[in-house]
């Protein structure tokens, strides 16, 4: 076991842990936006941020994938976390305004404006979809591609994939495109994220065919 | 390149993650570029999945899935070279060869890319044509370049680069000069130090033209071994505690004449590590 202290609470905690799970095993509320039990932490998104240490050498890390060591003090919301967290939330929104999981977070953030330049991206590239496709769904289909500004998430080559399992499971996690992926009955939960008056995606019989990655459907490319 | 080709660079560089960049690095040297089809050779035999390899192909601008040129021109665009008018050069470039960086002339000829930083940023703007590199490029030797590059005239001969990218060096202790003028290397003068390990001592030399490096030695020593490399003057030791990027071995640092930075060279044998670093003087 290991002792830290949690916003001023001496605990110990199971070692190899991480200050996230430490954290919410406590009860400390942590957001997050591309941690999954499921999947090993990527530290993409900086959303977790906690900050650690005391003084001028007090430093925000992010807790997803910060083991937890002897000693160590942890503050999940003092305010320079909270600030910096408002702030990544608010650069969530600049990017992917349209993501229901985005927008539940500035909500419960209390983010209630966006200062930067609006973009419609359809991916924050937290990389979940590539942990599932190739950790749990053992198919290694997509990946990331490129860098820097022209970093994407898809199949290689971009041409459909010969060993995706067609199982969904990228779009499920996906926090972007949650909204128009997570169903396989679209009357039910048309996302319209194209805003098309017809969905095509209604009309498809099989959901293998609304694989965004594989065969995006045109009205998907909602920009 | 064909599949065995391939294959047994594959199988030469090992089957570990570790060793992918190395096993493209090497068909990007065969095939002058990454075919669709040695990317999925290589993610079958190594075992990952063909977007990791797909990922890291993409990730590196070292590497390319384009076919390339025969020649390939490359114009720095790091904060140093860009403050000094890179930006530009490669307008001159682009205008000159009628293509964006990063395309390949219609005749095959010419790659033209943008890099971000050479690490020489003191000799910027540079320009690195087929591995020659040109210091303080200004738009009107564009055309300059260009020519030699065509007609590789600086093949024959380095020397006769534009501006040839000599260092001059010195002990950082005694502050004598380590430079050979009665044995050439590239027609320029060679730097002579000591070399030892185990009770052997001879001498070491290496290419006073940076960017040409290579290093011999008196004596065979084994290879992946760490030497000690001194100051044939005065004995002292050019270790200093500074690591080698590419292995982690120790460096040995010599100071430039001119007292504007140090350069460092690995002390493992067969690692060709080496740098530069203009403007660190506190030795
Ligand atoms: S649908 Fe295909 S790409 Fe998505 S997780 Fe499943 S196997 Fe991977
Ligand atoms: S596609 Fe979705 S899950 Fe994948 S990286 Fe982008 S936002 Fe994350
Ligand atoms: S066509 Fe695509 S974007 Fe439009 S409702 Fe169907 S899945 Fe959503
Ligand atoms: S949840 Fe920790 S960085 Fe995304």
């Amino acid at each position: 076991m290991i002792n830290i202290t949690i916003n001023g609470l001496a605990v110990s905690v199971e070692n190899g842990s991480t200050i996230l799970e430490a954290a919410r095993f406590l009860g400390f509320p942590i957001p997050t936006l591309c941690h999954h039990e499921g999947l090993t932490p990527y530290g993409a998104c900086r959303l977790c941020v906690v900050e650690i240490g005391e003084g001028p050498g007090a430093r925000l890390v992010s807790s997803c994938t910060y083991p937890v060591e002897e000693g160590l003090k942890v503050r999940t919301a003092s305010e320079r976390v909270v600030r910096a967290r408002r702030m990544i939330i608010e650069l969530l929104l600049a990017s992917c305004p349209q993501s229901k999981v985005i927008q539940d977070l500035a909500s419960a953030h209390g983010v209630r404006t966006q200062r930067f330049k609006q973009e419609y991206e359809d991916c924050v590239l937290c990389g979940l979809c590539v942990r599932m496709c190739s950790e749990q769904m053992m198919a290694g289909a997509i990946g990331f591609r490129g860098r820097g500004e022209e970093r994407s998430i898809g199949t290689p080559f971009d041409v459909q994939s010969e060993v995706c399992r067609f199982c969904g499971g990228c779009m499920h996690v996906c926090p972007a495109c949650q909204l128009r992926c997570t169903y396989n009955q679209p009357e039910k939960a048309v996302c319209n994220a194209c805003a098309n008056l017809a969905p095509p995606c209604i009309e498809k019989e099989q959901y293998g065919d609304m694989m965004c990655y594989m065969n995006p459907c045109v009205a998907c490319e909602i920009k | 390149m064909d599949t065995k080709g391939i294959l047994e660079i594959i199988q030469r560089n090992g089957k570990n993650h570790a060793g992918i960049i190395a096993i493209l690095e090497e068909i990007q040297e065969e095939c002058s570029y990454l075919p669709e089809e040695a990317l999925r050779l290589v993610a079958r035999e190594t075992g990952r999945s063909l977007a990791d390899i797909y990922g890291v192909a993409t990730f590196y601008k070292a590497f390319s899935l384009k076919p390339k040129g025969r020649h390939c021109i490359s114009a720095c665009l790091g904060t140093a070279c860009h403050v000094r008018g890179a930006q530009k050069i490669v307008e001159e470039f682009s205008q000159e060869l009628g293509i964006k960086p990063g395309e390949t002339t219609p005749d095959n000829e010419i790659t033209f890319e943008t890099v971000n930083c050479l690490g020489a940023c003191a000799l910027g703007p540079i320009v690195v044509s087929d591995g020659h590199y040109f210091a303080n490029v200004t738009a009107r030797k564009v055309g300059e370049i260009l020519r030699d590059t065509r007609e590789g005239t600086f093949d024959s001969d380095v020397s006769q680069e534009a501006h040839p990218f000599l260092i001059e060096v010195s002990c950082p202790r005694c502050g004598r000069s380590l430079m050979d003028s009665g044995t050439s290397l590239h027609g320029h003068p060679s730097i002579l130090i000591t070399a030892s390990m185990n009770g052997k001592t001879g001498w070491a030399r290496i290419p006073s033209l940076y960017g040409h490096f290579s290093r011999t030695h008196e004596h065979d020593f084994p290879a992946d071994t760490i030497i000690q490399l001194s100051c044939p003057h005065c004995a002292s030791s050019f270790q200093d505690g500074s690591r080698c990027v590419d292995c982690g071995a120790p460096l040995a640092t010599m100071r430039l004449a001119d007292n504007s930075g140090v350069f460092r060279i690995c002390t493992r044998t067969g690692c060709d590590g080496h740098l530069l670093d203009i403007g660190r003087a506190e030795l």
